[in-house]
């Protein structure tokens, strides 16, 4: 399984030289990769829908306990099929689509890394695993929604969405390790054995809305769903995947898996019904409201994704299979549905619903998908979408709470709209006055037409025989989510009942809807000016927050002068410490005790002291580096006396090198101008103080505390047998403590890096007269 | 007055004082605190020594020959421009560290090869010498580069 997941980032790097080879079948070629996947899928079908769930487990991390272990159970197979069957069509499909693009290479690449995160989402058992695999799905979405990395709008509406979902996943993140810390576990096969023990921990409630967080970002519920139509800034084949089976499914999924880990309680139905039920209401109403073909088709997924979190937070048995029911058809019809936008831009490039019209008979094929699809997502009979939506009115008609009335108006609402809405999309572009274009339109290449019809018949043959899928693959999707079986046939007709009398209500209003849709638009226009209120609003405000806020700061502290920098970290460390003492007031223990000072010592001491008011007094530069100079050898002094030989020669050494370097600056300068005033002196002298007096009041602390014991004992005793060196402090140095060193050569490293850039920059760019010092 | 031909003539551009005196001690020194630097480096894993204060001996030894001859002359001596070797002693360093990896062990394990040879007798080489080199080569480099590079500013 680990090979089948990482097989597509395995072959992303390939993917451009496969595009030169063969630069006409590319697309065809590379969709055997998610066609293969769907097979060895469908080859732990009959395992799957036993009941069995198949694991894989190998050692990532061992030191952290962290395994790359993957699950497949229903739940993981039916997405893991959405994501490898709809990615392979979208394969042949971009191909074609994007035929001749210069970039055409970094979408495969893209596409295929993004369909290998998301396989990795479903199937991780791991809850960092699946964390690691949620993040780069965001990454590589954002990559793929701006594409076309050109256009200033693409890249903003690209940010938008990047900053929404890792914001949420930031929030998941903390659930995540709540999640794992009071469910003992991080292995979510285990953790949904323990619903119980989780749910009655006092952590419960933050870890449930820090997940739930995580989930909405990512499936775009409100009030973070505006991300999601923004997010049509990508290339139309991007969007049919991101929409149908991926990207916004994530969220889903992620709350189907855990609802027998977390669901079932009071909050869990508050805060995922009425996510849900508004997010639904909102999509559509304001899918309604837009005339761009894929905007409107973005505000459904709105929608759907709403309907699915509804039933989600419902939890029971009939909303569960619903939910799944749900999924599959909203996968198939709106992966069609975008495949048709994609062709009718293509073939005509008109991308606003007002600008169509009459088209059937030179797009027959498409016209005929985009009509099923159309009638899946109205949900009327014999389409799969009609029995989804059968499911969804049973499962909110049977439910016993106080919220019932309110869920089953936002479905009733949302179904007939949805019907008004799939009017549109099915008869506005194909049927009336043809919309005049400067050429006839011809039907698109059949490799862009194998996606919409494929999806489109599979959502009409299933709807015919449900049997194929519903008591095999739904019920354990569905039992997965639910923690028992379940087993429930699925059928298109159950006789005449409320939810067929609902059905057929709203499609009848649904209808009405369409007939006076301009009127409908004209007269809900308020909705724009609410709009600037809403939470897009809220992002933008946020985000120009941010930017003052960083620029304000960047202003206050990044003056310019590094007598500044100097005052304001020591200042901040003594601030720091002075609040760590303020906390803890017995941690200062002074331990004073002068009877053990040799003579020669305390003369070293008079010089270091010395040297250094000698440094702060003199005018001269010169003077003052040479008088620095005697602190360091009394230090190194200091080091030998105390028998480090090692520190004391690096001391020497860096304190003359220190020197000549600071000599070959000083060269350079001017004289002094003018001296700083006595006050600024003050204040210098009172910040040294203070800095060095805290310094000095810590050492001596720090000397008589110590919570654990010495380390030194090991490293003088395995230096020799571990190590084979006699010299302990390079022993630690290269051996024990080697990534230490490691890191402080790179920061050296780094420093040059810094002093050579700076050096040259100023010698190449800047020729006027370097500024005038004057302190 | 006439000089001795094995010393390189002064250099009239150079910042510092024409001083015969510090131009024949340079001479010598270079090789000594470079063969010093040396010696320090292969003994420092027994005794008082190792990369990092070979690193600042040699780089000591770049900055005399600098200030007693000339800025080309001091990168003369290193051969290479002192960047790279900031470079090629994080690629040792981080070598040194990923010979751990190809048994099985953590990054940065130590691994000893014990080699003998006719005059030295039993010689222990191990990826610690390696790394050393390596931080011996990222000092040498970051304190030439900066000496070298402000000593070629002309102002």
């Amino acid at each position: 399984m680990l090979t089948g997941i990482l097989s597509g980032f395995l072959l992303a790097p390939l993917a451009p030289a496969l595009h030169r080879l063969f630069p006409r079948y590319s697309g065809w070629l590379l969709a055997l990769l998610p066609a293969g996947l769907t097979l060895y899928f469908f080859s732990h079908w009959h395992t799957v829908t036993q009941g069995d769930t198949v694991m894989s487990r190998f050692a990532w991390v061992p030191d952290l306990a962290m395994p790359l272990s993957f699950m497949l159970d229903g739940l993981s197979l039916l997405f893991a099929l959405m994501i490898c069957a709809i990615g392979a069509l979208i394969f042949i499909y971009a191909g074609r689509y994007l035929e001749g693009h210069r970039d055409l290479p970094r979408l495969y690449v893209l596409l295929l890394c993004f369909m290998a995160a998301m396989l990795g989402v479903v199937l991780s058992d791991n809850l960092i695993v699946l964390f690691v695999f949620w993040e780069l799905t965001s990454i590589t979405s954002y990559l793929l929604i701006g594409f076309n990395h050109e256009d200033a709008n693409a890249r903003a509406k690209a940010l938008q969405g990047l900053i929404v979902t890792v914001g949420g996943g930031l929030a998941l993140m903390t659930g995540f390790i709540l999640l794992g810390h009071i469910g003992g576990s991080y292995e979510l096969s285990e953790l949904i054995t323990r619903g119980d023990t989780i749910v009655a921990h006092p952590l419960y409630e933050l870890t449930l809305v820090l997940i739930v967080l995580g989930a909405f970002t990512k499936s775009a519920q409100f009030p973070f769903h505006f991300w999601l139509p923004n997010a049509m800034a990508a290339p139309t084949p991007v969007s049919a995947y991101l929409h149908s089976a991926t990207m916004v499914k994530a969220g889903i999924y992620l709350l189907a898996r855990l609802h027998p880990a977390m669901g079932g309680t009071e909050l869990w139905l508050l805060l995922l019904g009425s996510a849900g039920a508004i997010t639904m209401v909102l999509g559509i109403f304001l899918a309604l409201r837009a005339t761009g073909i894929k905007r409107m088709l973005a505000y459904s997924t709105v929608m759907a994704l709403g309907t699915l979190t509804l039933l989600i937070g419902l939890g029971t048995r009939t909303a569960l299979l619903a939910a799944m029911s749900y999924l599959l058809a909203h996968s198939l019809y709106k992966g069609a549905l975008f495949m048709v936008a994609g062709i009718i831009d293509h073939q005509t490039g008109r991308k606003d619903f007002l600008d169509t019209g009459g088209w059937a008979r030179y797009l027959p094929v498409t016209s005929a998908s985009a009509g099923l699809a159309a009638l899946s997502l109205a949900g009327v009979m014999p389409l799969f979408g009609f029995i989804a939506k059968e499911q969804l009115l049973e499962a909110g008609l049977r439910l016993d709470h106080a919220l019932a009335p309110l869920f089953i108006a936002a479905i009733v609402i949302a179904a007939a709209l949805g019907v008004a809405v799939a009017a549109v999309i099915a008869i506005r572009p194909w049927f009336g006055k043809p919309a005049p274009l400067t050429h006839t339109p011809s039907e698109a290449p059949p490799a862009m037409l194998l996606g919409p019809a494929l999806l489109a018949s599979l959502g009409l043959l299933l709807g015919l025989i449900p049997g194929l899928i519903d008591r095999s693959l739904l019920s354990a999707a569905a039992s997965a989510t639910l923690g028992e079986a379940v087993t429930q046939p699925l059928a298109l007709w159950h006789g005449i009942n409320t939810a067929l009398l609902i059905s057929i209500g709203a499609v009848l209003v649904g209808l009405v809807l369409f007939r006076y849709w301009q009127g409908f638009r004209h007269y809900t226009r308020w909705a724009d000016t609410l709009s600037r209120f809403g939470p897009e609003q809220a992002y933008h405000r946020l985000m120009d927050g941010l930017v003052a806020l960083s620029s304000g700061q960047t202003r206050l502290l990044q003056s310019g002068y590094l007598r500044y920098y100097l005052i304001n970290t020591l200042l901040t460390l003594v601030a720091m410490v002075a609040a760590a003492l303020w906390l803890n007031p017995d941690a200062l223990k002074l331990h004073l005790d002068f009877s053990d000072i040799q003579l020669h010592e305390g003369v070293i001491a008079a010089v270091l002291v010395s040297a250094t008011l000698a440094a702060v007094t003199l005018q001269s530069r010169l003077g003052a580096v040479a008088s620095l100079g005697a602190v360091g050898f009394s230090i190194a002094l200091l080091y030998v006396l105390f028998s480090a030989p090692d520190l004391s020669i690096t001391q020497v050494l860096v304190e003359t090198l220190t020197v000549i370097m600071l000599v070959l600056v000083l060269f350079r300068l001017p004289g002094f101008l003018r001296l700083t005033r006595t006050r600024t002196r003050l204040a210098d002298a009172l910040v040294g103080l203070t800095v060095g007096g805290m310094v000095t009041a810590l050492l001596l602390s720090v000397l008589g505390s110590r919570y654990h014991g010495s380390i030194a004992h090991y490293f003088i005793n395995e230096s020799v047998p571990a190590g084979y060196g006699r010299n302990i402090v390079n022993v630690i140095l290269v051996d024990f403590r080697a990534l230490d060193t490691l890191g402080e050569i790179f920061v050296l490293a780094l420093a040059a890096t810094g002093v050579y850039a700076m050096l040259k920059l100023r010698s190449k760019g800047d020729t006027t007269e370097p500024e005038k010092t004057h302190d | 007055m006439t000089r001795d031909r094995r010393l390189p003539p002064p250099d009239r551009n150079a910042l510092r004082t024409q001083s015969l005196i510090l131009r024949t001690t340079g001479f010598f020194l270079l090789p000594l605190l470079l063969l010093f630097a040396l010696f320090l480096l292969l003994r420092g894993h027994n005794a008082p020594g190792g990369g990092f204060i070979a690193g600042l001996v040699a780089s000591a030894a770049i900055a005399v020959h600098l200030f007693a001859m000339s800025e080309a002359g001091a990168r003369r001596v290193l051969r290479v421009d002192p960047r790279d070797l900031i470079a090629w002693g994080l690629i040792l360093a981080l070598a040194a560290g990923v010979i751990g990896l190809f048994s099985g062990q953590p990054f940065l394990t130590a691994h000893w090869l014990t080699v003998s040879l006719p005059v030295f007798g039993e010689l222990k080489l191990g990826s610690p010498l390696l790394f050393d080199l390596g931080v011996f080569l990222v000092v040498l480099g970051t304190a030439s580069t900066i000496i070298i590079n402000l000593a070629e500013q002309d102002t």
